[in-house]
């Protein structure tokens, strides 16, 4: 973990409230970045907390962080007015993410829904890089709301479902779930905490790597302000997390 | 860190003494913001410090509150974690560790009853590895112990007085600033015995969801801290400094190296940053960088002159 002045090279809308910001950072290495996230330092002394945003991409070559961030309050939307050249601090990367499989060549499932999705791509880029196959299933409320399917689709199968049906079936990602990739090797899945608990029932035999999120203070593991219950006691999603195994974390718990 | 310009303000003396903290400069880390150090540990060597607070330790392990426990305010933040801690006996192991530091370790005490106070503080201060406590008297986040202590001048007094009786080291009380008059309640702890004060604690506060008209913190309230409270904070030590010649540990809301001067002056004989080091993890060095330049430049040639300043 570090903290850097980055630049923004570039922060543009995707998707409604959706925004893609790239930033220069340096000394990032590529294997640490899967699943985990940065606090980004709002560049106006009046926010006094920073803003956890998971990475999306990562260039190891040009140094190049991509993050995917959801206008969700003041600060996001504060944000998302930021100019390319505008200078940010930024730590991380933080938390432990998402463990690549150690032996053989799996079926692996991404699984995300709306702002859930950014995290699983870099993963599964390095999925696919270690020879394994990747079946991307992705939830969205709408059509102005999709983002970032084409991308999935360059590394294998892309299932879309929204909740209206504007785009791709309607409903939720669950309905994918068949025979077919209920045999799969491993799931990976960033989401809504409904959409999270289905698929812990759905998947109840399946290895499982959740990624949660919750309201947070230091972002380091200092200030515990962001527990959540675990078969194993009080762990803090951005030190402890935000990736926990499925069936690990006690949902309604704390 | 270093850099040329460094030598120019060489001399400027930064080191302060108060009873069991004998620090390298005037700087530490407020009480629940920094754990037991080991996160910021790996951002920088924890020896830059004056000194560092540890979270509050609880006879027992404790699970504080359900979430949500934080939310933004103004210039500020609440947090109602509700003295989350692993108990005396993991926390000593977590205290010993910061042996392999060069600073003084302040260890924060929480209790439910004046009996946990005690066992709490017996068992502390016969660490080697602690030298001096703080107990706060103050935490607005639980419903036992915590402010209950905090609000009246006598049970401040008496548990002051019980809880020195058993100390092997200093004992600084953390005072609330959710009282009518804290010089009332500084009085009646220098009056117990206390070797020292800690001040401020939170403020209470609370924020509303828009959408549910609940408060956000599942707590209800929260403590209210950050650069919102510094005004208050500096008014406090202020005051409870003119009524009282106990050193002060003053906090509240500070983050730059002139937060520092201006907590120096009101009273306080070294400045605890705590919410700040959320806005910015390196805020420490950082400040402890630029002090020896702001002391020179304000006319001081050491920290030491520049304490109660505003008194003179």
């Amino acid at each position: 973990m570090k903290e850097q002045v980055c630049q923004i090279l570039r922060n543009e809308k995707i998707a409604e409230d959706v925004f893609l910001l790239d930033l220069q950072v340096k000394d990032y290495e590529a294997a640490e970045v899967l699943g985990k996230f940065v606090e980004i330092k709002l560049p106006d002394g009046a926010y006094v907390l920073r803003r956890p945003i998971s990475i999306h991409d990562f260039n190891e070559k040009t140094q190049v962080l991509t993050l995917i961030y959801k206008i969700l309050g003041a600060g996001t939307d504060f944000l998302a007015k930021q100019m390319a050249g505008t200078k940010i601090a930024v730590l991380g990367p933080l938390g432990h993410g998402f463990p690549l499989p150690t032996a053989g060549k799996k079926h692996c499932l991404l699984i995300g829904g709306g702002v859930g999705v950014p995290p699983l791509y870099a993963l599964g880029k390095a999925l696919v890089a270690q020879g394994h196959q990747v079946t991307t299933i992705l939830g969205f409320r709408d059509a102005a709301s999709v983002f970032k399917a084409e991308a999935f689709a360059e590394l294998g199968a892309v299932h879309l479902a929204t909740e209206d049906g504007s785009v791709g079936i309607k409903g939720f990602v669950t309905s994918f779930l068949n025979e077919e990739l209920k045999a799969a090797d491993v799931y990976y899945s960033c989401g809504p905490i409904p959409m999270l608990k289905a698929l812990e029932a759905n998947l109840p035999d399946m290895e499982g790597w959740l990624s949660f999120e919750a309201r947070m203070a230091c972002g380091l593991g200092a200030c515990y302000g962001c527990v959540v219950e675990t078969q194993t006691g009080l762990q803090r999603v951005c030190a402890d997390g935000p990736v926990f195994a499925a069936g690990e974390v006690v949902y309604g718990g704390i | 860190m270093q850099n040329p310009a460094d030598h120019k303000y060489s001399a400027i003396d930064l080191s302060v003494d108060l009873p069991g903290l004998k620090m390298k400069n005037p700087i530490l880390t407020a009480s629940g913001t920094f754990g037991f150090g080991e996160d910021y540990a790996k951002l920088y060597d924890l020896s830059i410090l004056g000194s560092m607070t540890t979270k509050a330790v609880s006879i027992e392990p404790r699970r504080g509150n359900p979430m949500p426990r934080i939310a933004e305010t103004p210039a500020g933040m609440l947090n109602a974690i509700g003295l989350q801690n692993p108990g005396f006996e993991a926390a000593q192991h977590k205290i010993n560790a910061l042996r392999a530091y060069d600073l003084p370790i302040l260890v924060n005490v929480a209790g439910h009853s004046f009996e946990e106070y005690i066992e709490v503080t017996k068992a502390l201060s016969d660490l080697e590895s602690v030298d001096a406590l703080e107990i706060n008297i103050s935490c607005p986040n639980v419903r036992e112990g915590g402010i209950t202590f905090g609000t009246s001048a006598q049970m401040v007094e008496e548990l002051t007085a019980k809880i020195k009786k058993v100390s092997k080291k200093p004992i600084y009380m953390k005072l609330s600033p959710n009282v009518t008059d804290i010089v009332e309640l500084a009085k009646a702890a220098e009056a117990g015995g206390a070797d020292g004060l800690s001040l401020i604690n939170t403020l209470l506060g609370m924020r509303l969801n828009l959408q549910t008209g609940k408060p956000i913190l599942a707590n209800g309230t929260g403590g209210l801290s950050g650069p919102a409270i510094k005004p208050v904070a500096i008014r406090m030590i202020y005051q409870v400094a003119k009524a009282v010649s106990l050193p002060i540990i003053g906090m509240g809301g500070a983050s730059t190296v002139e937060d520092v001067l201006e907590f120096l002056y009101a009273g306080a004989s070294c400045v605890a940053i705590g919410t700040a080091n959320f806005t910015n993890p390196m805020v420490c060095p950082e400040i402890i960088q630029k002090l020896p330049e702001a002391l020179a430049k304000h006319g001081f040639q050491s920290a030491r002159e520049a304490i109660r300043f505003s008194h003179r």
